[in-house]
């Protein structure tokens, strides 16, 4: 039972470079927190994926790849929930501005889903701008009880 | 593993075995040369078999709609066919599934481009 070997661990923190490999490095430690606090197999994907799609919206539309700045990765589990915070050091970006990418004159545009798959694969996704620059997000995705 | 295309020729139909991982850097520019090439030795019915896709992200599906829309302007078809589960979650949830034409068995997909 998932319930039985939930396990609450220490946040972690990571400080990643803007580099796409970075993704690599978040996803793979999202799973394993997920996995180490019982969740679901397809939970951890999921998770894994919102993680990994953050990131690389930290690295590429944050920090543009600029070597100087860094992409700040927490992430914390309880038997509840997994939870995750983002930060780069870009201009900040307001979701509401972001275009659809189911509309239906954006469905074949060839990028633009990134932030929208990760909406979808977690319960909470905020953003706020991060002092003294960037944007901070944070992602929370509870156990399923069913 | 990043992508690896492999490529077979059935009937008038080219069929792209696609396997590993369609991320963005190598995984989606690898796909998008393969289509380019395809389109550059003129072939127009281009069945994209994902079976072996293990993994896809935002960037990949980017790549799919790339693939599909140079396809598509260059007067050809291009059909998708053997997606996982977790692809096919992703164009369920981006609503993708209504652009591809998505088989689950390669017979009838290459037999749809006939008609």
């Amino acid at each position: 039972m998932a319930e039985d070997t939930a396990r609450e661990t220490s946040p972690i923190e990571l400080s990643l470079d803007s580099r796409l490999e970075s993704a690599d490095a978040a996803e793979e430690l999202a799973i394993r927190v997920a996995r180490e606090a019982g969740f679901s197999e397809e939970e951890q994907h999921r998770f894994g994926m919102a993680v990994r799609e953050t990131v690389v919206n930290a690295v590429v539309h944050g920090n543009r790849y600029n070597a100087r700045k860094k992409v700040y990765l927490r992430i914390a589990a309880d038997k509840d929930r997994l939870t995750v915070t983002v930060t780069d050091e870009g201009e900040g970006f307001q979701v509401e501005n972001l275009p659809n990418p189911v509309a239906e004159e954006n469905i074949l545009q060839q990028s633009g889903r990134g932030i929208f798959l990760v909406r979808a694969f977690v319960d909470e996704f905020r953003v706020r701008r991060a002092a003294p620059k960037g944007a901070e997000v944070t992602l929370v995705k509870y156990r399923r009880r069913d | 593993m990043s992508v690896r295309l492999n490529t077979r020729q059935v009937g008038d139909v080219v069929v792209v075995d696609v396997s590993g991982r369609i991320t963005l850097g190598e995984g989606s520019s690898t796909l998008r040369e393969g289509i380019r090439e395809l389109l550059a030795k003129g072939h127009r019915k281009i069945l994209l078999n994902l079976a072996d896709v293990s993994y896809i992200d935002s960037s990949g599906i980017g790549e799919l709609v790339s693939a599909y829309t140079s396809v598509t302007n260059a007067g050809g078809q291009l059909k998708l066919v053997n997606l996982t589960k977790r692809v096919n979650d992703l164009l369920q949830i981006t609503k993708l599934y209504t652009i591809f034409d998505i088989y689950d068995n390669e017979l009838t997909a290459i037999r749809s481009f006939a008609s």
